[in-house]
This record gives structure tokens, C-alpha cells and sequence, in this order.
């Protein structure tokens, strides 16, 4: 009888470029699991019968499927299995809040040795990456429909690869000059690097998928106009207007919105300046407030900038909503957090930069309607921080021109589309609509998800059997 | 690649620039703008439109040579290519019929108050055009304006042409007209604007300017545009970029504007070699 082996509680950590060395460079701080520390990782899965990881994934990926592949060492059986489910692991196996997803619910997780299953899922996607052009699924035949897609993020990616694999003509209509949304705009080349998501839009690209970027829908086109040629249109164009607090100061110079800031590193390469012309400031201290993976890309992007960085944050380090790594990775590289502190005015110089940020501290006090303890102000505790630069991370909902240039497409509070959850449906007929434009700021796979739900209901409504 | 129908320096420093771009001028109107790139590692400017023909899909931009971004635009040769056209951006300048308006225009805004002046005098507005420049060789489109103007007024800085001095006689030019003025819109530099504003406050006349603070984006994700107006941010590039000139807070402004004046000369001053291998180096 086979003896009941004690389960290997070691999680294989990933090798990173020491904090010292990556916090003055660009690029990716997560190295990669080698073959052997992979197939040493992936042996340590049990193999529930009933494997609780599963569920957790927003998109259902075969999970000990795929890492039963990798503990054999056929790595290509276990692309298969991953890429069944999920178009994007190269993606999502970096930037998944798996703490909260599939590892939150992994059996050895109350022993202590969670299974490392996006690192894995990174490796299989890295894997095959580096063997060249991937294996081209099959084609459905022409269905002679068109299909058309707003917004080229992880929603309407996802739509438009599992629409042209079911013999649709897929049009992407991406209002920046460059295909993949949060991906290439906001989430930095050292935690996801560019290269990763061209390789997958050139994918989308050799399936056939049509792809439009300068093309902002509702201004170059509206939506009805794009109708009059599509069979059916998607709407992911995310949540991308961005909030200030609305306090005195904040249109001071140095005084960024998180997109901003992202946007002139990462779309613009500002970090690159002059070779690339748009340019960044080079800050000496820089306070980011907010607390969430937004916050914390801006903090770390700042010091790797030569400033010192500093994330002001209203609540204390157990509400910060950030992914767990991220936040660890933040403190390994030297920024300061500064908890339970809420910026109440800027002050600048005579020439109009800021030059201090004024604060209020607060202390927690009952849990509010997100679950977690709201923040309390406490009364003239006040304090200062001598500041160059300040960037708002606070949040961001969806842009307005969609909704207002389209009517009859019921619009909820904060201005996001309301549409079914199941399937993506809108109050319009032929329209769908996911991912953050649906949702608010929300997650990758969320968007995959919805995206994919989507296309089903789409095909169905299309091609109705 | 946008097509670059046609290229050339219309009087020193100022550039007309035609570039094909089908969908970008199905619905354009007066008053919105574009957003370009001259080559794959350029910055996004915004750029109003001065003209564009529906049917040859091409737009008319007329731009001031000042910085690294429009001094590559400069060099454009007809036939070649620019990456990013994208638009039509911001909201259309309102068309009222509002009697007698007068365009203010200096620098690139003589182009880009050209099809606003256009569209009112077509409504049935009377016009009357101020031009201002530094000197009476720097004035274009002449006959353009002459032909859609009730009447035609020039301020040269040294005198060479009409009014001596800047927009600060624009109350003694609308002095002189015969007949009172019912709105005054004013398109060019954030001085003229802002200058153009200050005349008419105190004659209460109500005048709408196009704001040009920086912008990346223009379709309201990044903020970097933002302004006060009335004491509200707004963001131009959604919001506006026309504004009630006597509302906006115009220090605040041309502070912001100033935010990248230190690195804005550094592409200037580096040698293109260096940055053609460096580029070759990454997408090796
Ligand atoms: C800095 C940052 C870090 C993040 N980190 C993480 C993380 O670690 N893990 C994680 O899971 N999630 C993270 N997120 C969230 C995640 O990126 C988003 O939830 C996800 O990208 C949403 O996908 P989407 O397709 O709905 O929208 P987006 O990715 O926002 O894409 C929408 C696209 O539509 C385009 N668009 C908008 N309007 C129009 C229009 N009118 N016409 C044409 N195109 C239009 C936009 O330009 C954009 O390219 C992060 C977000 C940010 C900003
Ligand atoms: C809605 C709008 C319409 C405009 N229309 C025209 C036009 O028709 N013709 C024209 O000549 N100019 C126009 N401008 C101004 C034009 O965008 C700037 O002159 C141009 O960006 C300068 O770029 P540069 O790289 O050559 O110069 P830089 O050396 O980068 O900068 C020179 C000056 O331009 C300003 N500037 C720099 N970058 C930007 C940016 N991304 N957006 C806006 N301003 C910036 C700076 O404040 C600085 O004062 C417009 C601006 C706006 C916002
Ligand atoms: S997609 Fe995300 S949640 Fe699902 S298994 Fe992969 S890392 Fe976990
Ligand atoms: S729950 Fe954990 S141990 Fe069980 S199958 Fe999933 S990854 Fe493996
Ligand atoms: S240019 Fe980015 S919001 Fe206006």
C-alpha cells in the first residue's frame, strides 16, 4: 500500500533582481521560476479531488491540470490546458491578485505552503513564449457577421479572440495609439513588461483580428454609426477618469493624476526621455496617495526615478487593497508608507509648484460598507511633508463619452454601464458591454472574464442555435 | 501612417500641414482639434484644426514651429507619414446667431479661427476680423478672411500694418466700429487670450476663448489638461476647449503650461544619432 506521503509545505520562491539593484532600473523584478524550480513547485500541488483552487478562479483554469503537466515536465500539454481557459496567463500570471483568488482557497494553504500557482502559470506562458510563434488554434468557418470591439484592455481582447476562433470578422477600435489598455497605459514595464502584451495583440493580429488604434468611438464614430456596418458591437473601454480629492492645491504643477503620471512613463516611455520626447520630471520627493496596486506602481515608479517616494495612505496596512507581493516588493525597494495620514491641501511656491503637502492623521474606527475599518480623523493632529511632486491614486470610473453619445444605453451611478452580468447584455440591443466600463476599477481576469461571457452571448445571439 | 498630402511654411515660424485622414474628418466640426505624433517615439500634441475637405478625407492644421514635436512636423516632406492622427477631439465651437462677432486671431490662430468664422458668418452673424501679429509680414490667409469679413482690422506690434501696438487696443478698435459687438471669440497664443480677455471684461462683452493648456490623451483619461474656470476644474480637452475668457483663471494656466519648459529644450539639444542607436539597440 502506498505509503500517504507528507506534503511538501516549501513554496519555491521566484528569483527577483535584489531590491538594491531594481530600484534603479525598469525592468521586470520577477526573474521567473527555471525549469527545475518550476517542476519542483508544481510537484508539491496535491492534487485534491475536489480542488477548492478551482472555484477561485474568476475564469475556472484547470489548475491541478495544468500543474500536473508541468510536474511531469510536458510543458506543452499544460499550455494547452492553461490557454483552454485563458487567453492571457503570460498576464495574468504576473498581475492576478492570487492571494485573493485561486491561492486564497488552496488546501495547503492552512498548513502554510500555498501553492505558487500564478508563478507556474507565468512559467507555462513564459515557456512557451520563448519557444517562438505559438500553436494557432483552430478556425471556424466564416460566419459572415462582423463583430466590432471598443476599447482594445484585456475585455475587449479576450472578445475579440474568442469571436474571430468562431468564424467572426473582428474589428478593434482603441482610441490611444497603442493596443492593450491598463496593460501598456497604467501597469509598469517592471511588473509587466510591453513586449509580453504585444506578442499577444500580434497574436490576435495573425488570427485575423482587425485592429484600429487613433480611433476614439463616440467622437471619430459613435456607436450607432459603427452599428450601421456591424452585426454587433462589444463595449470594454474600461474605467479610465480619474478622480482628485478636490482639495485647495491640487492644480498646482507637480501635482499628477495616476494616469497621467503612468501614462507619460509607460505608453509615452517618458522614462527613456529625450530619446523618447515626452517628457518626465525628475522629482526629489515624490508622495503618491491611495493604496491600491495603482498607488503602489506610481511609488515605485517615482523611486525608480532617483526620488525618494512616499505613499500617504488613509487607512493602515492591513485595508490596503493592493495585491500582498506588490506591497512587500514596495517596502523591500525602500518606499515609505505613511498610514492613517489623508492629504487636506497642497501648498506650492511663487512660481506655482508644489512644494507641501499639509495632513490630516486619522485613526480607524467601525467597519464601513466595504468591510473594512473607516477612517476617523482625529482632531488637530495635523502634519507636514515637504513634497516636489504629488501623484493621486485614488481611484477611477468610467469615462462619460460612451454613455453620452449613445442613447438609450442605461448608464448607472458613477457613470458605468449597466449591463447583465451573465452575459454581458446592455439596455440596447446588438450592444454588450464588460470589464471596467461595467464594473468600476476592477481586475484583469474580471475583465477576461466578462469579456469571454460576452462572447458566448454574442455567438449565440449571432449564430442562435 | 497618415499621409502627408501637403507641407510648407506659409510666413516664418508658422507651417500648413495637409494629412489624410478618412475618419477623422467624417464629422468634423469648427472649434475641435486633433491629436498627432510625427514619428513612432514622438510626444501627442494637440493641434485645432484649421480646414479639412470631407470628400478627400484630408485635414488642414496650422501650426507654430516652437518646440521639438512641431519642429519635426516642420520638416514633413508630402508623401511621407505620420503615426497618430486622432480625432475629431473636444466639443465644437458654438455657432450662434449672435449679431456681430468679432474674431481675435494671432499666430496659428488665424488658421484655427479660419472654419469658425466660417460657420458664423454663414449663420448669419456680421464679422469682424482683428489680426494680430508682430509685424505685417507674419499675417496669412488674407483673402480668406477678407472674403468672409464684414470688415478686416490689423494690430502690428511695430506698426507695419493697421493698429500700432498689441491686443490691448482692442477696445479702441471696437470703439471705432460702427456698430456694437455682441461676442468676441479669440483663438492663438494662452498671451492673446488671455489679453483678449482682459479687453473686453470691462466692456462686458461676452468672449469665448480655446483654451491650449498640455494634453496627452484628449479624450479626459490623464488631467493633465485640466483648468479653472469659474472656480471648477474642467478638463479643456473634454470640457472644453472653448471657455468663458472672462471666467478662467488665466495665472493658473500659464503656470501649468509652463510645467516641462526645462525639459522641453533637451530634445532639442540631443544629437539624433544617439538616439537612432539607442532606439536600434531595443528594437533589435
Ligand atoms: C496602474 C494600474 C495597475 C493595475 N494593477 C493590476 C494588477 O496588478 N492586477 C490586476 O488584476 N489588475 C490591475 N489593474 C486593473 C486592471 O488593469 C483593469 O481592471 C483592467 O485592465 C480592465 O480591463 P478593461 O479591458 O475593462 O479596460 P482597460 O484596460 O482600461 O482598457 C480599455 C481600453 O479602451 C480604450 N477606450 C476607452 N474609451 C474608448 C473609446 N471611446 N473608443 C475607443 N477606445 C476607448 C482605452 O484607451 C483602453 O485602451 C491595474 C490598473 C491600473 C491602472
Ligand atoms: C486644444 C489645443 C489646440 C492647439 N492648437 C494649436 C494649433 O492649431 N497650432 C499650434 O501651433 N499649436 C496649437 N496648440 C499648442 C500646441 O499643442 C503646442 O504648441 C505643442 O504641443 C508644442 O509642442 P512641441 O513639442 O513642439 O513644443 P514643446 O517644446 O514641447 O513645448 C513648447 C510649448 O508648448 C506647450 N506644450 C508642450 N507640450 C504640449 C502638449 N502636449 N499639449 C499642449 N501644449 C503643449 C508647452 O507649454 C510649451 O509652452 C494647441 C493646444 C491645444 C491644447
Ligand atoms: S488566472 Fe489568475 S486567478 Fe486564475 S489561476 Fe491564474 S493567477 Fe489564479
Ligand atoms: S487546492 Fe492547492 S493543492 Fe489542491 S489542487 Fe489546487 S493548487 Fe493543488
Ligand atoms: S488631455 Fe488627458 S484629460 Fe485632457
Amino acid at each position: 500500500m502506498a505509503e500517504k506521503k507528507k506534503p511538501d509545505l516549501e513554496r519555491r520562491e521566484i528569483p527577483k533582481q535584489p531590491p538594491e539593484v531594481r530600484r534603479h532600473n525598469f525592468f521586470e523584478v520577477a526573474l521567473g521560476y527555471t525549469e527545475e524550480l518550476a517542476v519542483a513547485e508544481a510537484r508539491r500541488c496535491i492534487q485534491c479531488k475536489k480542488p477548492q483552487c478551482v472555484p477561485s478562479c474568476p475564469v475556472e483554469i484547470d489548475i491541478p491540470g495544468f500543474i500536473a503537466h508541468i510536474a511531469t515536465g510536458d510543458f506543452q500539454e499544460g499550455v494547452r490546458v492553461l490557454k483552454s481557459r485563458n487567453c492571457l496567463p503570460a498576464v495574468c500570471g504576473r498581475v492576478c491578485p492570487q492571494e485573493e483568488q485561486c491561492e486564497k482557497t488552496c488546501a495547503l494553504k492552512k498548513l502554510g505552503g500555498t501553492v505558487a500557482i500564478g508563478r507556474l502559470e507565468r512559467f507555462l506562458a513564459d515557456w512557451e513564449a520563448a519557444r517562438g510563434a505559438p500553436e494557432m488554434p483552430a478556425i471556424q468557418g466564416p460566419t459572415g457577421k462582423k463583430v466590432a470591439v471598443v476599447g482594445g484592455g484585456p475585455a475587449g481582447l479576450t472578445v475579440a479572440g474568442d469571436l474571430i476562433q468562431l468564424g467572426y470578422a473582428v474589428t478593434i477600435y482603441e482610441a490611444l495609439h497603442r493596443m492593450g489598455g491598463v496593460l501598456v497605459y497604467g501597469i509598469p514595464e517592471f511588473r509587466l513588461p510591453k513586449a509580453i502584451v504585444n506578442r499577444e495583440v500580434q497574436y490576435l493580429q495573425r488570427l485575423g483580428v482587425k485592429l484600429v488604434t487613433d480611433f476614439v468611438v463616440g467622437k471619430t464614430r459613435t456607436i450607432d454609426s459603427l452599428l450601421e456596418e456591424y452585426d454587433a458591437i462589444f463595449v470594454g473601454s474600461g474605467a479610465g477618469l480619474p478622480w482628485f480629492m478636490e482639495i485647495p492645491g491640487e492644480n498646482l504643477n507637480g501635482v499628477y493624476s495616476a494616469n497621467e503620471y503612468l501614462t507619460r512613463l509607460n505608453l509615452m516611455k517618458g522614462y527613456r526621455f529625450p530619446e523618447y520626447h515626452t517628457p518626465i520630471k525628475v522629482h526629489k520627493r515624490v508622495a503618491v496617495v491611495g493604496g491600491g496596486n495603482v498607488a503602489m506602481d506610481c511609488a515605485r515608479s517615482a523611486l525608480r526615478l532617483g526620488a525618494e517616494s512616499r505613499i500617504v495612505y488613509r487607512r493602515s496596512r492591513e485595508e490596503l487593497p493592493a495585491r500582498l507581493e506588490e506591497v512587500e516588493n514596495a517596502e523591500e525597494e525602500g518606499v515609505i508608507f505613511e498610514f492613517l495620514t489623508l492629504p487636506i491641501r497642497y501648498e506650492g511656491d511663487a512660481s506655482g509648484w508644489v512644494r507641501r503637502m499639509v495632513c490630516q492623521r486619522m485613526r480607524l474606527g467601525e467597519p464601513d460598507a466595504s468591510g473594512r475599518r473607516s477612517p476617523i480623523p482625529i482632531a488637530g493632529d495635523e502634519t507636514v511633508f515637504e513634497v516636489d511632486a504629488v501623484v493621486c491614486a485614488i481611484g477611477n470610473s468610467p469615462n462619460p463619452l460612451i454613455g453620452s453619445t449613445t442613447p438609450g444605453l442605461t448608464l448607472g451611478k458613477k457613470g458605468n454601464i449597466m449591463a447583465d452580468e451573465a452575459t454581458g447584455s446592455t439596455s440596447r440591443a446588438k450592444i454588450w458591454a464588460g470589464g471596467d466600463v461595467v464594473t468600476g476599477a476592477a481586475t484583469v481576469i474580471l475583465a477576461m472574464g466578462a469579456g469571454r461571457k460576452a462572447a458566448r452571448a454574442m455567438h449565440e445571439y449571432l449564430c442562435g442555435s | 501612417m497618415y499621409k502627408v498630402i501637403a507641407s510648407r511654411m506659409i510666413v516664418p515660424n508658422v507651417h500648413v500641414l495637409t494629412v489624410e485622414a478618412p475618419d477623422v474628418v467624417r464629422d468634423m466640426q469648427p472649434g475641435q482639434f486633433v491629436i498627432i505624433r510625427a514619428e513612432e517615439e514622438g510626444e501627442r500634441i494637440p493641434l485645432s484644426v484649421s480646414d479639412w475637405d470631407a470628400d478627400r478625407g484630408t485635414v488642414t492644421l496650422v501650426f507654430l514651429n516652437i518646440g521639438s514635436t512641431t519642429h519635426r512636423l516642420a520638416r514633413l516632406e508630402e508623401g511621407s507619414g505620420i503615426p497618430t492622427v486622432v480625432g475629431p477631439l473636444g466639443n465644437p465651437a458654438e455657432i450662434g446667431l449672435y449679431g456681430t462677432v468679432l474674431c481675435l486671431a494671432g499666430c496659428y490662430g488665424i488658421g484655427s479661427l479660419f472654419p469658425i468664422a466660417r460657420a458664423l458668418k454663414a449663420r448669419g452673424n456680421r464679422i469682424i476680423t482683428v489680426l494680430e501679429a508682430r509685424s505685417s509680414f507674419l499675417f496669412y490667409w488674407e483673402e480668406r478672411f477678407r472674403q468672409l469679413s464684414d470688415k478686416l482690422v490689423h494690430i502690428t506690434r511695430d506698426g507695419t500694418k493697421g493698429y500700432k501696438g498689441h491686443v490691448g487696443r482692442l477696445p479702441e478698435v471696437i470703439k471705432a466700429l460702427a456698430e456694437p459687438v455682441h461676442r468676441v471669440i479669440v483663438n492663438g497664443c494662452t498671451f492673446l487670450l488671455k489679453r483678449g480677455s482682459d479687453a473686453t471684461r470691462p466692456l462686458g462683452i461676452p468672449t469665448t476663448v480655446s483654451l491650449n493648456p498640455i494634453m496627452i490623451d484628449g479624450t479626459g483619461m490623464c488631467g493633465v489638461c485640466r483648468v479653472s474656470v469659474g472656480g471648477v476644474t474642467r478638463f479643456a480637452c473634454v470640457h472644453g476647449p472653448d471657455f468663458d475668457g472672462h471666467q478662467v483663471d488665466w495665472p493658473e494656466l500659464l503656470q501649468r503650461r509652463k510645467t516641462y519648459m526645462a525639459e522641453e529644450v533637451v530634445p532639442l539639444r540631443t544629437s539624433r544619432c544617439e538616439e537612432h542607436s539607442l532606439h536600434a539597440e531595443e528594437t533589435r
